[in-house]
């Protein structure tokens, strides 16, 4: 079996993709999911979170930043895949402080939901307890550095659609952290709003709007109703900011 | 205040900083700013960049600020000794900490490439080799008595170099300007075709073909074109461009100029390790005679319209800057995060334009090629491999220093030579490369066997290989760069993991624990480091499984120490109740 001079195979499925797309992109567009968490549609991919890593002959290869070329036959939903999937889900619980049943994202969290997705049970390795540094200055936007997994989405975001440059990931291995592009460091010395996408991206409860915890009751929240691979084949960002 | 004008305008943002940690110790936030505001950065990116590199500090470090070598060779465990614990003593110093009057702080670095040197640290930057228990002490005098470093013995700072075998490239020197004579001569397609037929590979660990990335470069569309030479030479074990950038920086410097001649460019930069930056004054005063020689500058050698210049930028302690991307990365002035690539650096470089990096020793023998020809290139070496190879030998052996060999050599031939008995282990091309058993020794130096990009350390029977593994370990996790997970996570993990079996704290099923992360490391990464980061524990387990079993306890045993986690609350609350420890039975 061959694939043609404008398709691929994603787990021998054979879809079409147009120059310029990734592996990622041509995979959304044809309705295969493919597991991710620093990639969101319409901004740049970064190809931190490695979720996404998908097989292409005996080579692996991050979906979100690999340009799709004609006649890749890739294999996304193995066992073996997956299993590496939920090892990186299990690293980003471990490395942070995650408080799941307390945190205001509980239910509306991708670290979660992608957890759930991969049938994750237990956090299997040991726990870091690092010490982060919390950013409550801000009077409508709190920054919680224990719940964040450097997913740059918030960078990317703050830069590319809000214009503003709020947000970098600053040291190395364990030491990174998200730094506010401030004289003082501190979020309240920043232009950033509650309506920035910055304020709305971060898939975990890293950055949360103040005074909205709780606000949808259990059996309402979004992974309440969907699965992350649902969400994930239709977010996009000029949708996310009207909401 | 900073004093900085606008002669500075062109300085790069690593120099910058570098004089800032030079004058207060530190990185101070007034600093910052007004760095950022003069490189017109943003303030984040400064504060980034500070944070990244490992020779940037924002607390003040000491008045004498040390920095040991960690490397299994030039490290500062000797024998039985812990030659940092014995200096922290004498100085009352913990490590990490600088002292409270200021005077002086002492930690640790990754390998200074000082490994044939004995073991090794940077006082301010400037190596101080050949320690011992007396040398030590000797100095931590002279820091009590705060003798400035320029009335230190000045023997102290010469760094002899040995080199115990010349081939090809360490015979004769080159005599400037014959490689580009000949280049002239010959003309650009024929010296492509040149370095083309030779064989030439890189030698900086991947072995890519070197005439094939020149002509990649110049067929791409650009602005401009780049060429860099990778001084970083981080991979512990390896300091054959530290001989290399002191013996034969002018071959270096024409290696270069051929390459810019080949593909079109008006720019070089040597990216120095910042660990080197005692080789700056030499560098520069060969680059200043390379121009009045004519080979430097405009109409180099009168050939009309042949502009190139080199500008040495200096790092500041990131092993992952020696990574093609990320060296690039920091020459933009940036922390060294991998990029994404495809695009390469040929085709999208230095500020997005196509450019060639190449290793030191790559650029000298290219140079060398263009002046003797292909063919004498490849009377030495195998078809895989032309040509010839220097290695940096440390360890346990009785003649450490530089050998250069003709590829194909064996791994037994080089420890003869060397004066190796007893091995138990040989590590070839570092931490990220091969950890091969004396049933291996048969096996080759060469890009197709064991291949190296210069390392090979030695390891004698007495050694403990599990504490080999634990620093490897160690050395990646401090050099993950963090931008992603597997690495970032797994690399902390893979240390923690090895310590606990050290510590008698590891089960059988930590062995499989071992592998799966290795592989998920290994696989799942974004770049080489992460990619190279778990070789030696799958080799470990694979050729001394042993190793790691005899630590491992029969029977069920918590992963988590009771006395460590318990600690910080006995020290707070002044009680240790002898009831409340697990081990009593052990
Ligand atoms: C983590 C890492 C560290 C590296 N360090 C060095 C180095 O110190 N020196 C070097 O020449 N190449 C180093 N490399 C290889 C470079 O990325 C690149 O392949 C090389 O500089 C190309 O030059 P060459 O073809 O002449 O070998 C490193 C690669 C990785 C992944
Ligand atoms: S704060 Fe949120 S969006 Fe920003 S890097 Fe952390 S996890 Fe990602
Ligand atoms: S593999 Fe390691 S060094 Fe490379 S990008 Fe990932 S975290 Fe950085
Ligand atoms: S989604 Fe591709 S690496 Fe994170």
């Amino acid at each position: 079996m061959t694939t043609g001079a404008d398709t691929i195979r994603i787990d021998g499925e054979e879809i079409p993709f147009t120059p310029g797309q990734t592996i990622m992109d041509a995979a959304l567009a044809a309705g295969i999911y493919i597991p991710h968490l620093c990639h969101y549609p319409g901004l740049p991919p970064s190809g931190n979170c490695r979720l996404c890593v998908v097989e292409i002959g005996n080579r692996s290869a991050a979906a979100c930043i690999t340009a799709a070329a004609a006649g890749q036959e890739i294999r996304n939903n193995t066992p073996e895949l997956n299993e590496a999937r939920q090892a990186i889900t299990q690293m980003l619980f471990v490395e942070g402080n995650h408080i799941c049943p307390s945190c205001e994202k509980t239910g509306n969290c991708k670290l979660q939901a992608m957890a759930y997705h991969l049938g994750m049970l237990d956090d299997h390795f040991p726990q870091f307890y690092q010490r982060r540094e919390l950013d409550a200055s801000h009077p409508d936007i709190l920054l919680d550095r224990s719940r964040c997994i450097l997913c740059d989405l918030c960078v990317r975001a703050s830069r590319d659609v809000d214009q503003k440059n709020i947000f970098a990931i600053a040291g190395r291995g364990t030491n990174a952290h998200l730094i506010v592009n401030t004289p003082s460091g501190k979020l309240a010395d920043s232009t950033m709003a509650t309506t920035d996408l910055a304020a709305n991206i971060c898939p975990v409860g890293a950055i949360l709007i103040k005074e909205k915890g709780y606000e949808v009751p259990i059996g309402q929240r979004i992974y309440d109703r969907q699965t992350i691979r649902e969400t994930g084949l239709q977010e996009h960002v000029e949708r996310k900011n009207d909401d | 205040m900073i004093n900085c004008s606008s002669s500075f305008a062109h300085e790069h943002l690593l120099h910058r900083l570098h004089a800032i940690q030079q004058q207060y110790r530190h990185i101070p936030p007034h600093a910052m700013q007004q760095t950022a505001s003069e490189f017109n950065v943003p303030l984040s990116q400064v504060a980034a960049v500070v944070a990244f590199y490992s020779f940037f500090s924002t607390q003040p470090r000491g008045r004498f600020d040390i920095l040991f070598s960690n490397c299994t060779s030039c490290g500062y465990l000797t024998g039985e000794r812990n030659l940092l614990q014995m200096f922290c003593q004498q100085l009352q110093v913990t490590p990490g900490k600088t002292r409270a009057d200021g005077l002086v702080s002492i930690d640790e670095t990754s390998c200074i490439g000082m490994c044939d040197q004995g073991a090794s640290l940077l006082i301010n930057g400037v190596p101080v080799t050949g320690l011992n228990a007396a040398k030590l002490t000797q100095i931590a005098q002279l820091i009590i008595d705060e003798i400035p470093l320029q009335q230190w013995p000045g023997a102290w700072f010469d760094i002899p170099d040995t080199i115990h075998r010349r081939d090809l490239l360490l015979t004769e020197h080159l005599i400037p300007g014959t490689a580009l004579q000949r280049a002239f001569q010959y003309g650009v397609s024929e010296t492509l075709a040149i370095i083309q037929q030779s064989g030439l590979r890189g030698r900086g660990g991947a072995g890519f073909d070197t005439g094939k990335k020149w002509q990649l470069c110049r067929a791409a569309p650009g602005k401009a074109r780049y060429v860099v030479c990778n001084a970083d030479e981080g991979e512990p074990g390896t300091f054959k461009d530290r001989l290399l950038l002191r013996e034969y920086a002018s071959a270096l410097f024409e290696g270069m100029a051929l390459c810019a001649f080949v593909i079109g460019a008006q720019k070089g930069f040597v990216y120095l390790r910042g660990e080197y930056r005692y080789l700056l004054p030499h560098l520069q005063t060969t680059l200043e005679r390379r121009h009045d020689q004519g080979l430097l500058g405009n109409d180099i050698l009168g050939q009309p319209g042949f502009d190139f210049d080199i500008d040495i930028v200096v790092g500041a302690g990131a092993y992952i800057c020696g990574e093609e991307s990320a060296l690039i990365e920091s020459l933009e002035g940036k922390p060294g995060i991998p990029r994404i690539r495809p695009p390469f650096p040929v085709t999208h470089g230095y500020l997005g334009q196509p450019t060639v990096v190449n290793n030191v020793e790559t650029f000298i023998a290219a140079a060398h090629i263009a002046a003797r020809g292909s063919a004498w290139f490849k009377t030495a070496g195998t078809p895989s491999s032309a040509g010839s190879k220097i290695l940096s030998i440390s360890g346990d052996c009785e003649k450490s220093g530089i050998y250069e060999y003709p590829f194909g050599v064996t791994v037994q031939q080089v420890l003869d030579d060397c004066g190796a008995t007893d091995v138990q282990a040989v590590q070839t091309g570092g931490p990220a490369g091969t950890l091969l058993s004396p049933a291996e020794f048969g096996r080759a130096i060469a890009f197709d066997d064991a291949a190296t990009g210069g390392s090979f350390l030695v390891f004698g029977q007495q050694r403990d290989l599990l504490a080999i593994h634990r620093n490897f370990a160690h050395f990646f996790a401090h050099e993950s760069c963090g931008f992603c997970t597997p690495c970032r996570v797994g690399t902390q993990l893979l240390k923690n993991a090895l310590n606990n079996i050290a510590e008698g704290r590891g089960a059988a099923a930590d062995i499989d624990e071992l592998q799966h992360l290795s592989r998920i490391v290994q696989h799942q990464s974004h770049c080489g480091l992460g990619h190279t980061a778990a070789n030696h524990v799958l080799d470990g387990l694979r050729k001394f499984p042993q190793v790691f079993s005899l630590h491992l306890r029969p029977h069920f045993t918590a992963r988590f120490d009771l006395d460590q986690a318990l600690a910080s609350a006995r020290q707070i609350t002044h009680r240790d109740d002898a009831g409340a420890h697990l081990d009593n039975e052990r």
